[in-house]
């Protein structure tokens, strides 16, 4: 009897372990906290965005464009923030397969780019970008225009400019998110409306700005821009199960909507 | 004095002009593992995203980075070693740290991990030695 007991508990302790066993594996919490976290890979592009809304129907892009921007801003922060949101418009006029409003964007782009003082291989970029719309090569304009990116924050990083890569970054996102919230409001669609969840994302933004110059950080508009980025963080934190509903989908893109205007308007920057 | 003073001055220029750390030969190399993993999922239509994250893996440690991925999308992180590294492995856990069922390639000194996210949001990707000694690695990332 008490063999069988001991069988009996041997059997039930095998059968817990193997239970155990099958788990998934999880990684604790310090971990994941340590983990690098970098703009060129934790930071995702407007193309990865705009390729995830796309999926579950037609999205009409051209919906989504916005009236030229000026390109004669002075504020160097201004123009950083500008120049994300004019690639993320590049992105959406490659969506749009709209190739006279590409060689729109990447002019105004190399525009701002030089403003910056950017490096001046940008300048072939802007003429690759025309002669990608040219020929509708829609893939190789995208590529081009992560790699503009991509350049114009080396660039940065080369000029002892690395503060600005953050806002470039930002201001990408910021305009992305606008164009996709904007897109899902018009044709809602629940599988759609869940690429809006991004926590994380905007919490990482956020500490990167709190890691760049105290001057830059102080100007009105950067520190405008970064006091609403706690607001938006709590705006895109939805279940991760769940899709945000209509109502929410417009709150994120009327306080996105509101970041922009300001990172558009001239007065505002120092 | 102005000798010292020029010799200073340089330092300084050459100091501002590397922010960044140059990458390891060994680093070009892994690189160039993982872009050539990550072109044989380009002809199934993935993007490769212009950005890469290369480090150095070690045994009984693993390289761990966050991503932050949409659901609605595929992805493939590719991960390309050098030697002395012999076999690696990649693995991702989503935003609670619980692994995700991944579709995998492993071939010694590249490997990579395939997957759609259900949800968007936060996930993390593990590179972990598996075989050989401390190496280079490099991480590129497809989505389509």
């Amino acid at each position: 009897m008490i063999r069988l007991a001991r069988l009996g508990a041997i059997g039930l302790i095998a059968s817990v372990l193997a239970v155990i066993g099958a788990e998934p594996a999880r990684l604790p919490a310090d971990q994941l906290a340590k983990a690098v976290r970098s703009d060129s890979i934790s930071i995702p592009t407007p193309g990865e965005l705009f390729a995830a809304v796309e999926k579950p129907g037609k999205t009409d892009w051209s919906g989504q464009y916005r009236g030229p921007i000026p390109v004669t801003y002075r504020n160097r922060a201004q123009i950083a923030l500008n120049l994300g949101g004019l690639i993320a418009d590049g992105f959406v006029a490659v969506e749009a397969k709209d190739s006279q409003q590409v060689k729109n964007i990447g002019s105004d782009i190399i525009k701002l780019a030089k403003a910056l003082g950017v490096s001046q291989n940008l300048l072939s970029r802007g003429n690759s970008i025309n002669e990608f719309a040219e020929n509708n090569e829609w893939d190789t304009l995208q590529e081009e225009l992560e790699a503009t990116q991509n350049e114009v924050k080396s660039s940065m990083q080369s000029h002892s400019d690395q503060d600005l890569v953050i806002l470039v970054s930002l201001g990408g996102w910021i305009r992305g998110t606008q164009v996709v919230s904007g897109a899902i409001m018009h044709n809602y669609d629940e599988r759609s409306a869940k690429v809006l969840r991004q926590p994380a994302l905007v919490k990482f933004m956020q500490s990167k700005i709190n890691e760049i110059s105290p001057e830059l950080r102080g100007e009105p508009l950067v520190k405008g821009v970064s006091e609403q980025l706690p607001g938006i963080e709590k705006l895109v934190s939805f279940p991760a199960d769940k899709a945000p509903s209509l109502d929410e989908v417009r709150k994120v893109n009327e306080a996105v909507g509101k970041v922009m205007e300001e990172i558009e308007n001239k007065a505002l920057a120092k | 004095m102005k000798r010292c003073l020029l010799i200073f001055l340089s330092l300084f220029v050459i100091a501002v002009c590397i922010p960044a750390r140059a990458e390891t030969d060994a680093e070009v190399q892994a690189r160039k593992g993982a872009l050539d993993l990550a072109g044989a999922f380009s002809n199934d239509g993935f993007k490769i995203r212009d950005g890469h994250w290369c480090g150095t893996v070690k045994p009984h440690d693993h390289a761990l980075i966050a991503v932050n991925l949409y659901a609605g999308n595929q992805y493939w992180f590719s991960i390309g070693a050098t030697e002395p590294a012999k076999k690696i492995a990649v693995s991702v856990y989503d935003e609670t740290g619980k692994q995700v069922t991944t579709e995998d390639y492993n071939a010694g000194e590249k490997a990579a991990a395939g997957f759609a996210p259900a949800n968007s949001g936060q996930y993390f990707v593990s590179i972990d030695l598996v075989e050989g000694q401390a190496g280079s690695f490099c991480l590129v990332y497809s989505y389509k």
